[in-house]
């Protein structure tokens, strides 16, 4: 494992985020490899066009969504921490670790998945945060029709997605007011099981 | 033929227990006529003339992404599986007939290990047979269809190896020989699979170079493909193994390099004699059994027999899944298990190999054929009649927890894709560095050494979209000309700019039939039997849509989303199927996305680029008038001066190129229609 430790000392600050993350070295090292085979120019930040570069990526539906999901507000770049503490929240809850009270609750479990508020980073949280793309903390009907149009087929027609949208805020809008909150999506998507969908299984 | 007719019939009883059934009527008249049995299935026949054209169809339609991403599953399932398998039954029988259970029979352990190794394979044959009235998730398919085909390399290995020992008799077997049994199976398995591999280069050379006999190419396909069964068979290799892998590997190439009708001529002539050789092939198995002198009834043989292989099958199953969970991205969950347990079915092999048996060596060689008989015919009509039951009913236990809510369903959608595009974005698919490592020594040696210059050009994915989404807006660019007026088009550049979203959804609509029409009443049956390979992911389903909802807004919306989210990439669904040919919707699909978000990402280029440089655009085009159509494959010369972002990846050199092509595009246009209109002018004076 030398080349993991040499790798190791060249990313700042790496303890820290090992710790906060829940990752090991031996992801962090290989996180890191996949930081620099996309940032081209070795900038040490990654910028949307970077995210573009993933050819993959242009076949999902959601993929541009998901590249801005990486940019806060505001961010033109994203730089190795922020990616990996993005990446953090689809790590599979770690059943083994022993609770320890006294460390940070990890990212990724369960509560931080549904909690608000949004300055906790939760991944019903992104999840949000890709179909409110104007951030006011509401899915209003026009965002709603945005994702929906680029997940469904061209051959579905205009009024078929307006009836669906709104079909779809009428189930989920509890206090009518024509678009759906944080709290509404929260609560529409407890059937769903999460942690299932969301864990993916990084490398050893 | 006959059966495709009774549609409703053979969605109960599957095919191939229809076929058997035939097939003992067939016999019977054949006894009746003839005293005794004038046809069966024998070992040559069978190993040399039906087997390799359905193990050839297998191959060539296999999916190689799906099946490599498994191999390892696979792999476990066929080589431990089966020896499992073939030890257990073999012991167990061993054991009862120890104990008494059989009677007075003339058998020893050796010949009761053969008979658990041939007995124990999963048939490819049945498998299709039954899995394609079945509709099942990809994963559990390819896992139960490649082991029933990579199988083969360890029963041939165990039945010549015991068949061997027999001949030696139990006195002579020390540890040398079980060593080189041991090392018999390496040799034949890999020493098939290297023979198919070379037989695939062949092929795919061959194809490279027939460019002027385009007529004849699909018959050297057949000639070399079952060559290369005939070459393994020749060296005692495994040559199922070979075939199998000679469909797998030719296929990508030989699909480039032929011409598409050559292509199509291929894929058809392979159903037909697939299908035709699993027709006989059942046919004759039903007819064999139409032969008193075959029969030697031993209630304890068979019944251990029956209820062994079926006991030892779960067992198996379900002891491996339990280790491979361990190492699984996805695990297998029980119901895939047991299914696959259930589906472990045995056929035509099994009674081909018993057949093959020497008289002499093996006294109750009648006994085993019987037996391998009754057990063919079990799994294949009883399994499969019941198979279908048997997922209808565990699935109905499944989803009868949730009727997900429209929220519920698109929040599903949206997970799944977060899921696909995070892991693009963190690079993790399974064992990346080795895949991206063969990915590139593919692209660069066997594409070069195997397909045609022109084949490899066309396949360059980007290019091929952005080229088709050039054609497209051409297209459109020029019938909005047309529309307005060819002149007004000339003069007015500012109105040059076509709408192309509009355009694009509009032709959409036009075309396709309002769906909200069609779902109103009980002739709703058409369109969902049309779009037949909808399936929820991962799940059992049925063949039929069972709708029972009538009409109401609810109903629609969720029909909609069901029918027309895009689905994952992880979802996309590869059916293997003898009879039906599907059409790649899943690449469709996928182009389709591909290029509303080139388009979508084109057009905020293009505003950005717009905001920043308007007045340039009348000099680029002059400029660009005569420049050649761009590769954008990275060597393109032009590094755009007015570039916002200022950077040189590859992506926004395609933008640019792009939009340099549309741009000289243009100016063709409108050349061509100045000339044409001068012509018309001309013409009226």
């Amino acid at each position: 494992m030398g080349s993991t430790n040499s790798t190791l000392s060249k990313i700042p600050n790496v303890e820290e985020l090992m710790q906060e993350t829940g990752f090991t070295p031996a992801h962090i090292v290989r996180l890191y490899d996949r930081f620099e085979a996309l940032d081209k120019e070795k900038t040490g930040h990654l910028r949307p066009q970077d995210f573009g570069a993933i050819n993959r990526l242009a076949m999902n539906p959601i993929g541009d969504r998901i590249i801005g999901a990486f940019f806060s507000p505001g961010q033109e770049t994203v730089d190795f921490h922020s990616f990996v503490r993005i990446l953090a929240h689809f790590r599979p809850a770690d059943k083994k670790r022993p609770k320890d009270p006294s460390m940070p609750e990890p990212v990724n479990s369960r509560t931080s998945k549904l909690k608000y508020p949004p300055l906790v980073f939760s991944l019903i949280s992104v999840a949000f945060q890709l179909y409110d793309q104007d951030k006011d903390g509401k899915i209003s009907r026009a965002e709603l029709l945005q994702v929906l149009r680029s997940m469904l087929e061209m051959q579905v027609t205009e009024e078929q997605l307006e009836s669906i949208a709104d079909r779809t805020i009428q189930e989920a809008d509890l206090d009518k007011d024509d678009a759906i909150s944080f709290e509404e999506f929260r609560k529409s998507l407890e059937k769903v099981n999460i942690d299932h969908k969301m864990s993916i299984r990084f490398l050893r | 033929m006959v059966v495709e007719l009774n549609h409703s019939l053979t969605s109960v009883i599957p095919e191939s227990a229809l076929l058997i059934l035939i097939g003992w009527i067939l016999g019977g008249i054949i006894y009746g006529a003839d005293k005794m049995q004038t046809f069966t299935l024998t070992p040559t026949v069978f190993f040399f003339y039906l087997l390799p054209q359905v193990i050839l169809d297998a191959g060539y339609f296999m999916p190689n992404k799906l099946f490599f991403s498994n191999m390892g599953a696979i792999l476990v399932y066929a080589v431990i599986g089966t020896c499992w398998n073939a030890a257990t039954v073999g012991l167990g029988l061993w054991g009862c007939w120890l104990g008494g259970a059989m009677g007075d029979i003339d058998i020893g352990l050796l010949q009761f290990l053969l008979f658990g190794s041939l007995i124990a394979a999963v048939d490819p044959v049945a498998v299709i047979a039954v899995f394609e009235e079945v509709h099942v998730n990809e994963v559990l398919f390819i896992m139960v269809f490649g082991e029933s085909l990579l199988n083969d390399g360890v029963t041939v290995v165990l039945f010549n190896v015991f068949d061997a020992f027999v001949s030696l008799g139990g006195a002579e077997i020390d540890a040398v020989e079980i060593i080189k049994g041991i090392i018999s199976f390496f040799v034949v398995a890999f020493g098939g699979s290297l023979v198919g591999i070379i037989f695939a280069l062949l092929i795919s050379l061959l194809t490279r170079c027939t460019k002027n006999i385009q007529i004849i190419e699909p018959g050297f396909i057949f000639i070399l493909g079952y060559l290369s069964y005939l070459t393994a068979e020749m060296l005692s290799l495994s040559a199922i193994l070979s075939i199998v892998f000679c469909g797998i590997c030719c296929q990508k190439y030989i699909n480039a390099n032929m011409d598409e009708r050559s292509v199509t001529t291929v894929r058809y002539v392979m159903k037909v004699f697939a299908n035709g050789s699993e027709t006989i092939i059942f046919v004759f198995l039903g007819i064999s059994a139409i032969d008193p002198a075959v029969w030697v009834w031993n209630t304890g043989f068979i019944l251990l027999t029956l209820l062994f292989i079926f006991v030892f099958r779960f067992i198996g199953v379900f002891l491996l899944t339990w280790i491979l969970n361990k190492y699984r991205l996805v695990p297998l969950e029980f119901i895939d298990q047991v299914v696959m347990s259930y589906g472990g079915l045995r056929g035509a092999v099994a009674y081909g190999l018993v057949a093959m048996l020497d008289e002499n060596k093996f006294k109750e060689k009648n006994l085993m054929v019987s037996t391998t008989l009754i057990v063919v015919y079990f799994t294949v009509m009883l399994q499969g009649i019941t198979m279908k039951p048997l997922v209808t009913w565990l699935k109905v236990k499944r989803a009868a927890v949730t009727e997900l809510t429209l929220a519920e369903k698109i929040q599903n959608r949206t997970f799944d894709h977060m899921l696909v595009a995070i892991e693009d974005i963190s690079g993790q698919i399974g064992h990346n560095y080795m895949r991206d490592k063969w990915h590139n020594f593919e692209e660069r040696w066997l594409c070069w050494f195997l397909m045609k210059p022109s084949a490899r050009k066309s396949r360059d994915y980007i290019f091929n979209i952005f080229h088709q989404l050039n054609l497209k807006d051409a297209m459109s660019y020029v019938k909005e000309g047309e529309r307005r007026g060819s002149l007004a088009f000339v003069r007015n550049e500012t109105k040059a700019d076509v709408d192309f979203n509009k355009k694009f959804r509009a032709s959409f609509s036009e075309i396709m039939p309002d769906i909200m029409a069609d779902n109103m009443g009980p002739d709703h049956v058409p369109l969902s039997s049309i779009l037949q390979d909808i399936v929820p992911s991962v799940c059992l389903v049925m063949h039929e849509q069972d709708l029972t909802m009538r009409e109401s807004e609810d109903f629609n919306a969720h029909h909609l989303l069901q029918q027309h989210l895009y689905r994952g990439r992880k979802q996309h669904r590869h059916r293997y199927s003898r009879s039906h040919l599907e059409t790649n919707r899943d690449e469709n699909e996928v182009q389709e996305i591909f290029q509303r978000t080139m388009r979508s990402r084109l057009e905020s280029f293009k505003s950005a680029k717009m905001g920043v440089a308007p007045a340039k655009k009348i000099q680029t085009k002059h400029q660009k008038k005569d420049k050649p159509q761009k590769m954008p494959n990275g060597n393109s010369s032009d590094k755009s001066k007015n570039h916002p972002y200022g950077d040189k990846g590859t992506c926004s050199l395609l933008f640019t190129s792009l939009l340099h092509y549309m741009k000289w595009l243009n100016a063709c246009f409108e050349l061509i229609i100045t000339l044409e209109s001068a012509v018309d002018f001309v013409v009226r004076l």
